[in-house]
């Protein structure tokens, strides 16, 4: 089975368990005087779970027919040549988005974006860091003092214990 | 009309408004240039930034700006790379990068940057002429209407997704829609689907969404594929010298561009269609009515190869703040996000922005003329030098363009926790890219999700129940009309295959 039509399955599951919700568990809650209304909270989601069971279905069993649309070219890309991609680096590029998202509170914004800029590039395989460390604090100085100071936006600079 | 115009010159022409226009087109172009981030999601990282001015009209032209100039930077690494940063731009590297591998990207870039500018700038005076006129229709237009209204610009997405996609777009439409209903909505005060998380109370943040679909995808294929967005040029292609071109050629283009210019406004009007496609249409229109010597150029660096699919992407952006100023509807995905930005900013499109906010409607349109000459007399002559950003390593690009990324959903709501649903999302947007599926779909359906709920539940109460679909001819009439958009395409593929088989048989 291709691979979007395993997506297609897994949508029509979660649409299933989206409309159990909806048909059975959401209007338990509902306040009495709400259930004479012709239109409940949970009308809308019911028909849409209706609705993506449906499409799910009609894209599941392939009942349109794709164009096939012959060899794709070297830089589309293609699930298929998964093996030939750099996925390790993907990989620790997103675990790394993952890590900044805990630290950036507790280690404060400056500490924690040229962390992520640094390690970022040398995951990517860069070596020279006498470069990619002034650069990065560089940046995240300038981007921070561009937040805080001209738009306003308040971002901790630094790690929690430091008071701020 | 005339008083319009006024207001939004006096509008526009304010320093602080026409420094927006130019800061806007200056980064658009800047980062559209990039590979992997495109006008939505520059546009997405400057909301922030236009919510902080708070004021509507100088934020909306700044979006506006950045809008054009995201598109005039894709095709600039179009034509010198051969690396479109937009959908949009595909078609401008067929004859530009060709043309840049003679040794012309400037005469390549300076026809682009024309060709845009007529095609903004003429789109611009159509969408004075249809906006008004459709507005004053769309003011007779109820809850009931506007409910219909939206199916059928949903409808329309998923039909113009292509063959054997109408299907998967409408899932994408039918997902985003889901999302929509997760939070607190405005009708019923009550919390759907937040699983007990205090995060998901307000709903997902649609800048953490629009990241998510557009910039995070196109950064991880960036890192999974390095030939993707790397410099395909094989020396020499990317000096720009000479930035003239010759009478003759501009002979040659003028027909085009008022062929073009007309074609991609109406085609940008549509729900669905947008640059992309009015700019593959204009390409292969202008190549079927060229005539034989100059339909062997096509592909070989012809100059009507180059101006029709710009001029025809830039009227058809202008074409798409049609549907969007005047129904308060998005045809697009950036305009699906400028949508969000204006409510951001309490500023609630449709018929009534016309009449209740003249000024923001007017500024804008007139920003657009200012838009496009600032790129046609200011990013012109910088391109040389803007385009020294191509030159950076991947290894230093691709982290600043993960961290931009962040930040643009990290700065709008101030929660950590935006960024943890950025990656997970991100992950999900990038498998259903790897399976075809089109993202633009999702969120139009997210953006639309809300307001399609709040039409359909106040029709739903005044008329007691469904009545309102029969009760309202127009309703009706366009609920039909949005059927018929999803069922046709797969009726008429359908018919073509049997045709077809028919033919196979020998019969």
């Amino acid at each position: 089975m291709a691979l979007d039509r395993w997506i297609a399955l897994i949508f029509v599951t979660f649409c299933s368990i989206y409309g159990y919700a909806a048909f059975f568990t959401m209007d338990q809650l509902l306040p009495p005087f709400m259930q004479r209304n012709p239109v409940w909270p949970s009308t809308f989601p019911k028909v849409l779970s209706v609705l993506g069971i449906i499409v799910g279905m009609i894209v599941l069993l392939g009942v349109e027919k794709a164009e096939d649309n012959g060899e794709p070219s070297a830089t589309e890309i293609n699930y298929r040549r998964l093996g030939d991609y750099k996925i390790g680096q993907a990989l620790m590029l997103l675990g790394l988005m993952v890590l900044y998202a805990l630290m950036l509170r507790p280690a404060g914004f400056l500490i924690s974006t040229t962390t992520f800029l640094v390690v970022g590039s040398a995951i990517l395989g860069e070596r020279k860091l006498h470069i990619m460390i002034p650069v990065g604090a560089l940046a995240t100085g300038f981007v921070w003092y561009l937040v805080q100071e001209v738009l306003g936006i308040f971002l901790r600079p630094f790690p929690f214990f430091m008071g701020m | 009309m005339l008083e319009g115009i006024f207001i939004g010159l006096e509008a526009a022409f304010s320093v602080k408004n026409i420094l927006m226009v130019v800061a806007g087109c200056l980064i658009g172009t800047f980062i559209g240039m990039l590979p992997g981030l495109g006008p939505m999601s520059i546009i997405a990282i400057m909301i922030p930034v236009a919510i902080t001015l708070g004021d509507p009209a100088a934020a909306l032209i700044l979006l506006a700006g950045v809008y054009y100039g995201a598109i005039f930077g894709g095709s600039t690494s179009s034509i010198l790379l051969n690396a479109p940063g937009v959908a949009g731009t595909v078609a401008t590297s067929f004859d530009g990068y060709p043309m840049a591998r003679k040794g012309q990207a400037g005469k390549a870039l300076t026809i682009a940057a024309v060709a845009s500018f007529a095609g903004g700038t003429i789109g611009a005076i159509l969408l004075m002429i249809f906006a008004p006129a459709l507005s004053s229709v769309a003011l007779l237009f109820h809850s009931a209407e506007y409910f219909a209204l939206m199916v059928v610009g949903l409808s329309a997405i998923a039909a113009f997704a292509g063959t054997g996609q109408v299907a998967k777009a409408l899932m994408m439409t039918i997902l985003g829609l889901i999302l929509a209903t997760v939070g607190e909505g405005a009708l019923f005060n009550m919390p759907r689907f937040t699983m007990g998380m205090m995060d998901l109370q307000s709903g997902i943040s649609f800048i953490t969404l629009a990241m998510a679909m557009f910039a995070l995808p196109e950064a991880m294929f960036l890192v999974l594929n390095p030939a993707r967005g790397a410099s395909n040029a094989e020396g020499g292609s990317n000096k720009i010298t000479n930035l003239r071109f010759s009478r003759e050629e501009g002979k040659a283009m003028l027909p085009v561009i008022g062929r073009q210019s007309v074609q991609g406004f109406f085609i940008g009007v549509l729900p669905g269609a947008g640059a992309t496609i009015a700019s593959f249409l204009g390409y292969a229109v202008e190549r079927n009515i060229a005539k034989g010597g100059e339909r062997e150029e096509f592909g070989k660096g012809s100059v009507k190869g180059l101006a029709a699919p710009e001029t025809a992407n830039n009227a058809a952006c202008t074409g798409s703040f049609v549907p969007l100023l005047t129904l308060g509807i998005p045809g697009s995905g950036t305009t699906a996000i400028l949508l969000g930005a204006l409510i951001a900013l309490n500023v609630t499109p449709g018929p009534r922005l016309m009449t209740d906010t003249p000024e923001i409607f007017w500024a804008v349109i007139i920003s657009m003329f200012i838009g496009n000459l600032v790129l046609l007399v200011l990013n012109l002559p910088l391109i040389p030098y803007i385009a020294k950003i191509l030159s950076i390593p991947r290894n230093y690009l691709i982290p600043f363009i993960l961290f931009f990324t962040l930040m643009g959903a990290y700065i709008g709501q101030n929660n950590a926790t935006e960024l943890l649903l950025l990656v997970g999302f991100g992950v999900m947007a990038t498998i259903f890219r790897f399976a075809d599926y089109p993202l633009a779909p999702l969120l139009i359906g997210f953006i639309l999700g809300t307001m399609l709920e709040d039409n359909f539940s106040r029709s739903m109460q005044l008329y007691r129940g469904l009545d309102f679909i029969i009760e309202r001819p127009m309703t009706l009439g366009l609920l039909v009309l949005a059927a018929l958009l999803v069922l046709l395409p797969s009726y008429r593929a359908r018919r073509a295959r049997k045709r077809a088989e028919g033919v196979a048989d020998g019969d």
